[in-house]
Formats: C-alpha cells, sequence, structure tokens
C-alpha cells in the first residue's frame, strides 16, 4: 500500500514552465486519472516522478516522508513503476530478458540466471493473470502483448504505484477493455494507479478520482461521475463545440482520387497493404481511422509516390499514378501535411521563408536558370505568414524555435497555398492546443470547400468523427470496413480491431 | 572559444616539445641543484621551436630583402592553398549531411590526373593549365561519384567506403607509376615527368615567392561554393538533403540524386585541391604527392565550422602551421608532425564538440534521437 | 546503415539478382581459368609445416580442372539459390561461393610454383590476430551503440607505448602499456562522445590524427636518438606446444604463437560467451538497441557505454602491442597502415558478433597472407592491384553485396539521458 504526494512542483524549460506548483495526492489503492491536452503537462509530470527529470522546486512524499527520485532506479527502489506511451521495450531481446534487465539474478561472475528468470516470469503471469510468451523476442508481438510485458516488468520490481502514461493509444478498443481489467485487478490488489489520458470517455470509465491540469497547473478535481462536457471544459479552459462546421458536400462531384485493388508487399514479401479499393470524390474528406500500425503510413506514401504498390492502380482525376515519383506527385497537386512535423513537414534549420517553398523551389516563381529569386522568396514569406497567422519575430527565423501551433502552420500554408487536387494530412493535430487545432480544423474544411479532395488519418476517432464525410478502416493492411459519422462508434472500434463490418 | 582553443592547443604542444627534448630533460634531471636551469631550458626549447615556427609563416624579423621578408607569407600562402579547396569540399559534404573522410583518395587522383595531362599533352598556355584543373575535377568526381552510389544504392556508409577508396587510390598511383606512360626519361621508377610550363599554376609576382595563381583560384572556389550552396536551387537541394532527410523527400526532392551530386562536387574539390599542389608547386607525380591533403581538409572544415568563410580562415591558419613547421624543423630540429598534433587538438577541443550542437543536431535527429529529451509533455 | 533509396522493388531486385550473379560468376570461373589461358599447368601446395619432421608431401592442382570443378559447383549454388525464391538466399551460400572463387583464383595465381600451405595458415592467422583484436574493440563499443573509428589510433598508440615500454621496462611492462594506451584514447572517446555527446564519428576521426601525429613526433624527437634505450624492444617468443605444433597446416598457425594469440582467443571466447549470457552482455545488448529502454530499466547508460568503450581501447592497444612487440619489435611511424580501419570492416562483414568478427579476420589474414606469398613467388598480377584486394573487398562487404546485416539499433546516437 503506498499513498503518494506531490506538492508545489515545478519544472521549467528555458522560459517556458511546464509544471507550475503542482499538488497531487494519490490514496493508496485508488485509479487517480491525470487528465489534460496534449501539452498541458501530464508527461513532465510523470517524468519528474519516475526520476527522469528533476523538479526545480517542490516536494514528493511517500507514505508521508519526503523522497528524493534523481533517476529511474530510484524511482524503482521506492515502489512506483512506469508504463510509458512509447514502450521501453528492447525489440530484439526476448520477453524475459525484457522483463529482468536491470535487475537481473547473476550467478557467480555476473552469469545470468535463465532458468530463474524463466521461472519468475512464469510465477508473475500466473499471479497477475497476464499471459505472455516468455522466449518470444519483443519485436514478434503485437502491440497489446508488449504492454503487457511493460506492465509485468513494473510489477516484478514491485511497483506499488504503477503509471500508465497514455496506455490506449496505440490499443483497439478490445485491447483497452482488456488493459482496464488488469488496472481493476492491480487495484484489487491494493496498488495505486495514475492513469494519465486526454481521452474522456476512458478517463470516466476507469477512475476513482481524476485531476484535470492545464498549462502546467491543476485547474480542478472531479469525480468519475463528472460529465465528459463538463470535463473537456475543464481540460481546456472554456466551453468548447467539439463539432465542426461543414457546408454540405458538392453534388454530382467528380472523382479525385481512385484506388483499386492496390496492393503492397513488404521486403520479405510479406504484404503490408492487400487489395485497397478506395473512391474518393472532389470536396469530400475521407477519414482513415485504425490502430497505428495497420497499414496506415503504407498507404499515405503510396498516394505521395514514395512507394510505388506491388500491384493495382491508383487514379488521380483519371490518370494513371502508380509508377509516379514523389515529385511527380507533387506536380500532380498533391499535398502532404505529415504526422512528425519536425522529422519530416519541416527543416529545422531553415528559415520560415526558406520552408515554405520546400516544395517549390523549382518552380518558375522561385527560381529562374537555377539561381533562387529571393524578392519572391521573401514576399512569398511575408504574405503567407499574415494569411495563416504565423507568429514569428520575422520570417527569417528558423523553424526550429517556432511553437507546435505555428510550426503546423508553416506546413499548412506551404502545402495549402497552391492548388490542390488531394490533401494527404496525418495526425493533422497531434501535440497542438485545442485553438491551433480548430484553426488547423478550419483551414482543412476551406480546402474541401474549395473541391480539394482530403485524405484525413487519425488515431483519434473524435478527429475523425468532427471531419469525415465518409471513414474507412484500416486493420493489417485491409479496408476492414466503410462507416459514416452517423455510424456507431463501438461499430468503427470492432472493425478497428480486425471484425468484419 | 577559438582563441581559447588555440591557446590550449600551443600549451599542450608546448608541453610535448619540452618532455621531448634532450636538453630539457637533462636540466629537469639536474633539478635538485638548478632549478631554474630546468625551466628556462624548457622555455627555451619551446620559446625556439615556436619562434622558428612563426618565423616559417608570416615573417622573419631578420629579412635582408623585400623577398625574404614576404617569403614566409609567400609560403603559408602556398600551404594554405591546397588546404582551403579540400577543407571546401569537406565543407560541402557536411553541408549536405555527409562526412567525405575521401578527399585523400580524391585529392591523389586529381593531382594523378593533372599530371599526366601536364606532361603529356603539348597545349597553348592558358589552355593548357585548364585542361590539367578539367581533368583533376573529373578524376576527383569521379572518386567522389563512387561511394555516393555505394551509399544511395546500397546504404553503405561513406565513412568507411571512402577511406577504403583512400588505399585504392594511393596504390593506384603506385601501380600508374610503375607504367610506361608515368615513367619519366632517365629516372627510376617511381616519379613521373615534369608537368609543362603551360600547365603550371603561374606564380603571382615571382621573383622567389611560390605564391601563385592556385590561391586566387581557390577563392574563387570558396566564393563559388557559397553561392553554389545558398543562392542556388542545387544548394537548397543540398542544403535541404544534410539538414532532413525525410522532409527533403516529402518536398519532392531526389535525395539519392542530390546524394550522389553533394559527393561527386566534394570530390571535385578535393580533385582540384591535389591539382593545386601538383600545379603549384609539385610538379611531378610521386607516391608521396596530396599525402595527407583530403585528412587536413577535414581538420579545416571542423576548425571552420562547416562555414565558407570559417574554412578558408582556417585554411590560411592550418597553412601558416604547416609553412612554419617546415622551418622548425629546419631551425630546431624539432620534427614537423608536431603540427598534426596541434591541429588535432585545436579541432578536438572546439570543433568537435560545438560541432554536434550545430550542423549534426538535424542528423541526429533524422536518425530518431532528439537532442532535447527527457522533457515537455508528449 | 539504409540504402537511402530503399524501396520495396530495389530490395526484391537484390534478392533475385544474387542466385543469377553467382550463376555468372561461376561460368565466368570455369570459362576463363578452365578453358582459356593455361588450364594445364599445376599449383603445388605442401602441407606440412617447413621444420616439420612429418613429411605428408605435397598436393598439385591443375588450373584447368580446378577452376571447371569450382566453376561448376558455383553454378550449382546459384541454381539452389534460385529454388530457394522468393526467400533470401542464406548466407551460408554465398561463402561457400566466395570459398570455391578464392581456391580457384588461388590455384590460378599460384600455377607453376609451389605454396606451402602451413606457411599460407600461419600467415593468415598472424595477418588476422590484429584485425580480430580491433574487431573485437569494436564489438565492445558498437554493441553498446557506440561508433569507434579511432581503432586505427589506438593501435598507434598501443604500438608505440608497447615498443618504448618494453625497451625500457620489459616485455610485459610494455604489454600493459601497450593496452593502457589503446584504453586512454578509448576513455578521451568515451569522454568527448559519451558524456559530452559530440559527434562519435568525428571524434574518433581526430583522435586518429592525434595519434598519427604525436606518436610519428615523438618517433622522430624520442626514438631516432635514443635507438638503445628505446627504439630496440624485446618481443615475445614463439611458445611451441610440443606435438601438436607439427600438425599439418594448423600446426604452426595455432600452436607455435606468442603469448597474444592465446590472450586474444581468451577475449574472444569470453566476449562471444558474456555477450550472450552474462549480465553484462544483457545489458550492453540493450543498451545498444534502445537506449531509452535501459534507462527507464534503471541501467546508467552513460556509464555502461563509457566502461565498453574504454574496455574496447584496451582491447584495441593490445593489437598495437602485437604490432610491435608480439611481432617485429620496433615502432615505426604509422605502423598499422590502416589496419584498424580495415578492422572496422571486419567487424562489419563479421556481423557486430566476436564469432562473426573471428571468420572475417581469417578472410582478410587469409587475403594478406596470399598476396604476400604471391609476391615472393611472382604472379601474374602487380603487387600494387593484389594489396588493394583487401580494400576491395571490405567496399564489397560493406556495400553489402555478400549479405548484409543490421547494426545495433542506436549505434553511433549519441544518447542524452
Amino acid at each position: 500500500m503506498m499513498k503518494l504526494e506531490l506538492r508545489g512542483i515545478t519544472k521549467r524549460f528555458g522560459s517556458v514552465v511546464a509544471n507550475d506548483g503542482i499538488d497531487l495526492l494519490v490514496e493508496a489503492g485508488e485509479v487517480h486519472c491525470l487528465l489534460g491536452e496534449n501539452g498541458a503537462g501530464k508527461s513532465t509530470l510523470m517524468n519528474l516522478l519516475y526520476g527522469m527529470l528533476s523538479p526545480d522546486s517542490g516536494e514528493i512524499l511517500i507514505d508521508d516522508r519526503p523522497v528524493h527520485l534523481d533517476s529511474p532506479a530510484s524511482a524503482m527502489a521506492a515502489g512506483i513503476g512506469m508504463v510509458h506511451q512509447h514502450f521501453t521495450l528492447v525489440p530484439p531481446l526476448t520477453v524475459a530478458e525484457n522483463i529482468v534487465l536491470g535487475d537481473e539474478h547473476g550467478g557467480r561472475l555476473g552469469w545470468l540466471d535463465r532458468a530463474r528468470a524463466k521461472r519468475e516470469v512464469a510465477d508473475l503471469v500466473e499471479r497477475f493473470g497476464l499471459e505472455v510468451p516468455a522466449a518470444s523476442t519483443i519485436e514478434s508481438l503485437p502491440v497489446g502483448i508488449r504492454q503487457r510485458v511493460e506492465i509485468l516488468k513494473a510489477l516484478r520490481r514491485d511497483a506499488r504505484l504503477l503509471i500508465l502514461d497514455e496506455p490506449t493509444a496505440v490499443l483497439t478498443p478490445h485491447e483497452a477493455d482488456r488493459l482496464f481489467d488488469v488496472v481493476r485487478q492491480l487495484r484489487a490488489d491494493g496498488r495505486s494507479i495514475v492513469f494519465i489520458s486526454h481521452r474522456l470517455a476512458e478517463v470516466r470509465a476507469i477512475s476513482d478520482r481524476i485531476t484535470v491540469i492545464r498549462h502546467g497547473r491543476v485547474v480542478g478535481e472531479a469525480d468519475p461521475v463528472t460529465t465528459e462536457v463538463e470535463l473537456a471544459s475543464m481540460m481546456v479552459g472554456r466551453t468548447v463545440d467539439l463539432a465542426v462546421e461543414k457546408p454540405p458536400l458538392i453534388e454530382q462531384a467528380g472523382t479525385a482520387l481512385d484506388l483499386e485493388g492496390v496492393s503492397l508487399l513488404g521486403e520479405g514479401g510479406e504484404p503490408r497493404l492487400a487489395d485497397v479499393n478506395l473512391t474518393l470524390r472532389t470536396g469530400e474528406i475521407l477519414g482513415v481511422a485504425g490502430v497505428q500500425g495497420n497499414g496506415q503510413a503504407e498507404l499515405v506514401d503510396i498516394l505521395l509516390g514514395a512507394e510505388h504498390p506491388t500491384s493495382g492502380t491508383i487514379r488521380l482525376g483519371g490518370e494513371e499514378m502508380q509508377g509516379c515519383s514523389r515529385r511527380e506527385m507533387l506536380a500532380a497537386e498533391v499535398g502532404y501535411v505529415p504526422e512528425d512535423r519536425h522529422a519530416e513537414g519541416l527543416i529545422d534549420g531553415f528559415s520560415i521563408a526558406e520552408n515554405l517553398i520546400l516544395d517549390q523551389y523549382r518552380a518558375k516563381r522561385f527560381s529562374s536558370a537555377g539561381r533562387l529569386r529571393f524578392d519572391e522568396i521573401e514576399g512569398n514569406a511575408d504574405e503567407l505568414m499574415s494569411k495563416f497567422d504565423i507568429r514569428a519575430p520575422s520570417r527569417d527565423t528558423n523553424c526550429d524555435t517556432l511553437s507546435g501551433g505555428n510550426a503546423q502552420k508553416v506546413v499548412l500554408a506551404r502545402e495549402l497555398s497552391r492548388e490542390l487536387r488531394l490533401l494527404v494530412a496525418v495526425e493533422p493535430t497531434r501535440g497542438l492546443d485545442i485553438g491551433s487545432s480548430a484553426f488547423v480544423y478550419k483551414q482543412i474544411v476551406d480546402a474541401r470547400s474549395r473541391g480539394t479532395a482530403v485524405v484525413l488519418v487519425s488515431s483519434d476517432l473524435d478527429e475523425i468523427f468532427s471531419l469525415a464525410d465518409r471513414i474507412v478502416v484500416l486493420y493489417r493492411g485491409r479496408v476492414t470496413g466503410t462507416a459514416t459519422p452517423s455510424t456507431d462508434r463501438d461499430q468503427v472500434g470492432l472493425m478497428m480491431a480486425g471484425a468484419a463490418a | 572559444m577559438t582563441a581559447l582553443a588555440l591557446v590550449l592547443a600551443f600549451a599542450i604542444g608546448a608541453v610535448i616539445i619540452a618532455v621531448s627534448n634532450e636538453v630539457v630533460l637533462e636540466a629537469w634531471g639536474n633539478f635538485g641543484n638548478e632549478p631554474l636551469r630546468a625551466v628556462e631550458a624548457s622555455f627555451e626549447a619551446v620559446g625556439e621551436a615556436y619562434g622558428a615556427l612563426f618565423e616559417g609563416a608570416l615573417f622573419d624579423p631578420g629579412a635582408a630583402s623585400v623577398t625574404e621578408f614576404f617569403a614566409p607569407i609567400s609560403e603559408t600562402a602556398v600551404a594554405a592553398t591546397p588546404l582551403i579547396a579540400s577543407g571546401l569540399a569537406v565543407t560541402l559534404a557536411f553541408r549536405s549531411g555527409l562526412f567525405n573522410i575521401g578527399g585523400e583518395g580524391q585529392a591523389i587522383l586529381g593531382a594523378a590526373a593533372s599530371a599526366y595531362v601536364g606532361f603529356h599533352f603539348g597545349l597553348p598556355p592558358v589552355i593548357h593549365l585548364f585542361a590539367a584543373l578539367l581533368a583533376a575535377t573529373l578524376a576527383g568526381a569521379a572518386w567522389g561519384f563512387v561511394p555516393g552510389y555505394l551509399k544511395v544504392r546500397t546504404g553503405a556508409h561513406e565513412v568507411i567506403t571512402t577511406i577504403m577508396l583512400n588505399y585504392v587510390a594511393g596504390l593506384l598511383v603506385v601501380y600508374l607509376l610503375t607504367m610506361k606512360a608515368f615513367e619519366r626519361v632517365g629516372r627510376s621508377a617511381g616519379i613521373s615527368p615534369l608537368v609543362a610550363g603551360n600547365a603550371r599554376l603561374p606564380e603571382l609576382f615571382g621573383g622567389g615567392l611560390r605564391v601563385n595563381a592556385g590561391l586566387i583560384l581557390v577563392l574563387c572556389l570558396a566564393w563559388v561554393v557559397w553561392w553554389l550552396l545558398f543562392r542556388t536551387t542545387l544548394g537548397y537541394g543540398l542544403r535541404a538533403v544534410g539538414q532532413n532527410r525525410k522532409a527533403a523527400r516529402s518536398g519532392g526532392i531526389d535525395v539519392g540524386a542530390t546524394v550522389i551530386g553533394a559527393m561527386s562536387i566534394s570530390g571535385a574539390l578535393a580533385g582540384l585541391a591535389g591539382a593545386c599542389t601538383m600545379l603549384g608547386t609539385d610538379f611531378a607525380l610521386s607516391s608521396e604527392t596530396a599525402a595527407g591533403l583530403g585528412f587536413a581538409g577535414i581538420s579545416v572544415a571542423l576548425l571552420g565550422r562547416a562555414t565558407v568563410k570559417g574554412t578558408v580562415a582556417a585554411g590560411f591558419l592550418f597553412g601558416a602551421l604547416q609553412a612554419g613547421s617546415i622551418q622548425m624543423q629546419a631551425a630546431t630540429g624539432t620534427s614537423a608532425d608536431l603540427v598534426t598534433v596541434i591541429e588535432a587538438l585545436i579541432v578536438l577541443t572546439i570543433a568537435a564538440p560545438l560541432l554536434m550542437a550545430r550542423v549534426f543536431r538535424l542528423r541526429a535527429g533524422d536518425a530518431g534521437v532528439s537532442t532535447t529529451s527527457g522533457g515537455w509533455s508528449a | 546503415m539504409n540504402a537511402i533509396s530503399a524501396s520495396a522493388t530495389g530490395n526484391m531486385g537484390e534478392t533475385r539478382r544474387a542466385p543469377f550473379a553467382l550463376i555468372v560468376a561461376g561460368i565466368l570461373l570455369a570459362v576463363v581459368l578452365g578453358l582459356t589461358g593455361e588450364p594445364s599447368k599445376s599449383a603445388k601446395f605442401a602441407i606440412s609445416p617447413v621444420d616439420s619432421n612429418i613429411n605428408l608431401g605435397s598436393i598439385s592442382l591443375p588450373v584447368g580442372v580446378v577452376g571447371l570443378i569450382c566453376g561448376a559447383l558455383t553454378v550449382a549454388l546459384g541454381a539452389y539459390a534460385l529454388t530457394l525464391l522468393p526467400r533470401r538466399m542464406p548466407p551460408w551460400i554465398l561463402r561457400t561461393a566466395f570459398g570455391l572463387i578464392a581456391v580457384a583464383f588461388l590455384v590460378w595465381a599460384a600455377a607453376g610454383n609451389s605454396l606451402n600451405l602451413s606457411s599460407l595458415a600461419e600467415a593468415s592467422v598472424v595477418g588476422a590476430l590484429p584485425l580480430l583484436l580491433g574487431a573485437l574493440a569494436g564489438v565492445l563499443c558498437e554493441r553498446s551503440g557506440v561508433i569507434n573509428i579511432a581503432i586505427e589510433g589506438q593501435f598507434l598508440f598501443g604500438a608505440f607505448a608497447a615498443s618504448v615500454a618494453a625497451s625500457a621496462l620489459g616485455l610485459w611492462v610494455g604489454l600493459v602499456a601497450g593496452s593502457v594506451a589503446g584504453g586512454l584514447i578509448g576513455a578521451i572517446l568515451a569522454y568527448l562522445a559519451v558524456r559530452y555527446a559530440a559527434d562519435q564519428v568525428i571524434v574518433g576521426f581526430v583522435l586518429n590524427l592525434l595519434a598519427l601525429g604525436l606518436t610519428s613526433f615523438l618517433f622522430t624527437q624520442v626514438i631516432v636518438p635514443n635507438q638503445e634505450a628505446f627504439g630496440s624492444p624485446p618481443t615475445f617468443s614463439p611458445i611451441d606446444i610440443p606435438v601438436l605444433s607439427e600438425l599439418p597446416i594448423v600446426g604452426p598457425a595455432l600452436f607455435d604463437q606468442n603469448v597474444i594469440l592465446y590472450i586474444a582467443i581468451a577475449i574472444l571466447v569470453a566476449t562471444q560467451l558474456m555477450l550472450s549470457r552474462s549480465r553484462w552482455g544483457l545489458r550492453t545488448r540493450a543498451v545498444g538497441e534502445s537506449p531509452e529502454a535501459a534507462q527507464s530499466a534503471g541501467i546508467d547508460v552513460l556509464r555502461l557505454r563509457t566502461r565498453n568503450v574504454i574496455a574496447g581501447g584496451l582491447i584495441a592497444g593490445l593489437a598495437g602491442v602485437f604490432l610491435t612487440i608480439g611481432s617485429v619489435g620496433a615502432f615505426t611511424p604509422n605502423i598499422s597502415s590502416g589496419k584498424g580501419f580495415i578492422a572496422l570492416a571486419v567487424l562489419i562483414f563479421g556481423r557486430w558478433s566476436p564469432g562473426g568478427s573471428l571468420l572475417a579476420a581469417l578472410l582478410f589474414g587469409f587475403a594478406e597472407a596470399v598476396e604476400s606469398a604471391l609476391s615472393v613467388v611472382g604472379s601474374p598480377i602487380p603487387p600494387e592491384l593484389l594489396q588493394m584486394f583487401p580494400y576491395l573487398v571490405t567496399l564489397v562487404v560493406v556495400a553489402g553485396l555478400v549479405g548484409r546485416a543490421r547494426p545495433p539499433a542506436a549505434d553511433g546516437k549519441p544518447f542524452i539521458p
């Protein structure tokens, strides 16, 4: 049994205050949800708790005694275990090796006692009813099982308080339900759970108590009977309307994109996309739902010309495009808002002005005879910065200093400033605050109104349901079902888990 | 920061001179009896060595004529000329996210090609020189193309392939020198005929000062490299690929072609560095030609922090050190290898840690490492 | 080290190309050696050690016959690989084909002459030893995620320190000094590249430059003027294991060598076993694959990397020891002449494993031995081109033409805790 208390925890990164005087009390044997938007400071707080960061001020108390957590090792010693949002497992090692890593039972001379490790894993499996194959390597297992390994790893260290950081983000609804069972069982066992999430429904379903944080501060406490609307308004600070205003679809619109029997084989001949058929009309938003890693990335690569399908045809406005390069796809007016702006959308060391011409720098407007035309480049930057409300000291500011919202605006400004037949947007609001998200939504809907067809790939069902005109679900590289925003969400959830529609 | 590193490197160099000097060691052995003598001997040894280094690099206070007065500076410029070209080669590759350790082989082959054109053909003035330079450019570019192509097609890391190609180039030149076409009449094998006068880089002032048109050439090259990188679409592509391959690819840039292009241009610059030594000072090919030039170029680029201006400045600094080291060895018997040590120390103390922060941060990011790890909420 | 333009089709193409390449190579081999040139000439290979009491005589192999047989077998291997498509060709096929081509080449190059196989084997082992030690040093570093390009510098530093210390203070002091000198470079690398998170390749490169400059400088300043005191070190003498050393082929190679070979074998066995079965090995693999995961399991990533890099330096220093007091004795500037870089290639060819490194090192050692044996008896190929062989093989290897391996996932990436 363990009681955890945080008193006045503050953590700054440079001039940004990530956690500002946070007080939190987690009683023994309760599931305590930490609810907050992306960027509210939840993960920073948990990294402080797990000894990966040190607070600038404030105290952490366990069972009323102050503790000093300066490394994950000391956090584990204090009885705190953590399941990260991005698993901290070593893919080529086996389940057993991963579970014992860092606290191995060694014989003389540091030899591993492998038989004992195996026994221990078997014991854990039995004790907590979490089935895992001890001898398999992590990379051969599905995410749901990997998460169980993470939980077992923490339990083996006798974690009396378990932090689950956005644990459902990578799970199918079914896997998430299994996880909730596990959480309840652990609570029954007397352990405390800190459950971090920004998904209102699941927070209400699982928690005993809810603490809401916003902009690094605790803004309120709630109990699970609080309505979703109330929780949402606490989380974002104002009453928000989650619905997006969309004009009706263009009547009798032509076919913008047509995928017929598109398949893609991986290096070892395994299917990554199998017989995908899609049609998209001009001015229509197609939501692609699914748990990460079920073929979304491959679909996007194929639409962008980064990969060529092993078989099947892609037609863009009637023209066959399956052999086209990325550059040819760009010329065919395909725009792209990538999942990770800083990895794929922007060149951090380049200025805003330079980034705004990334896909068009060879166009006549910005260059002549191989020389860049700076007057045009700068004019373009000024125009787009005011049109898209990009807030930065100047057009020469490097993009690595921009906030998430402004960085995303640079990407959108670039992609939407030219004629587009097709826009491929992947997780367009990940990591953005509500205000920036609303801006992004508006831009996407405006593009739709101008007749651009949009493929929206998102793991956030809320986003899909509020933006899409039609929804397809990908599972293991196949389209397992289609839906509309009026379809029951549970139905879509089942499809995400592989059930045929 | 740079100044501090220089002082530190020279200080360590001084210690190395002192501890490796017979007289100094003897004096320290006798420290109990004559403590001051030991200190004095140390300072004397270091002072003499660095004094000669300075005289050889900048100016000789005891110069008897104008020529003698300017000779050291001329020698510094002569040494700096190929270093700057070789440094530019590395800088351009760095900017494109590539580490070209192959300047060595590219320069050797550039020198060999310019030598061959220089001694084998009889062409009119100017044309002959340009033909020889062109040959060097092409040879270097070809030797840079190979690792670029291998990287793009097979994923072979350019660091390993360029190192191997350096050895191959060196052995190739040794092999060429055994062939009839490279034989010098009346000499045993191992050295080629002399480059014709028309193909040589003309001296700028004459009168015994060796500084030649190569200096003008490399300063023009520096400007061209800057213009290319920052004023053209080609340079935009190179820098984009260097900073973030994934984003560049999303922007429609052909990353493979850009990498091959960058390695080829880098190789061409290194080849020209080889030509500068061949057509400016050496005039004949031997197994020693251009040895160490490519590696020195890496130090120059690192000290110049992969900027064009910095590379030029670092080229002059290392040129001065090399010119001075010859005088130092001649006058005081202190081995010229000391300069390599000092150069390495300078680069190690400043450039290596800093570069990580600047040029390579995005490359690291490209490979999936976040430099601001830990913090920030998801 | 993934291909930049990796596309599914490209990789599929490579998979399909390899068997055809083998078939073409086999046909070429058979035609060129078996039918043209001088197929009737023979190469003689003596089997017993030169000074052995047992004489097993020698075998004589005609170029043409060997060429035809090896060529036919290579074609057969290629055909077999074709039947396995679309699966990737298993590595043993290429290795066997490589061996066949090497045998045929050797017979052709030695035609009309006589080579002693025991001497060839011994020269291979001697050539392989520093490469193996260098690669093992690389295994320790890279399996924990640090690229060590400074192996060459560690060789030089080790060689220099061993030579000087052995001259002044005796052989065993020399051995320790050489190893420690290599460890010192490892410590600098660890400090800058692990603690400081500087670019590993750049730091390694500059350390090579430093080692080359410093050892050359000290050679001129200290060893040359004091030849007697520092320039003529003793050398380890071979330990002749009775009977075993007279075995044909492997006798002199394995049982009449000095202590460094046996130390190297011990290190080889130890690293191979410990990597897979010890606590240290598990942690090293975890840190090299996913430092984030290792850290969250409570492992001090930087400390483990630092220790591994220094330990690697100690091993690489030992290779330096072998280059001087383990063989020729006196130090000369740039005595390692690029062996440290070849060791890097051995490491990659050996797929970052100790056992694989052993095989790769022997291959390179064998290539070097053949080259020097042929340059003595005279061969149809100019010596410079023969000397290029290991470098060209390395190029072929890193280009993945002989089965590419996956490096540890976090190799070369600085970790900031």
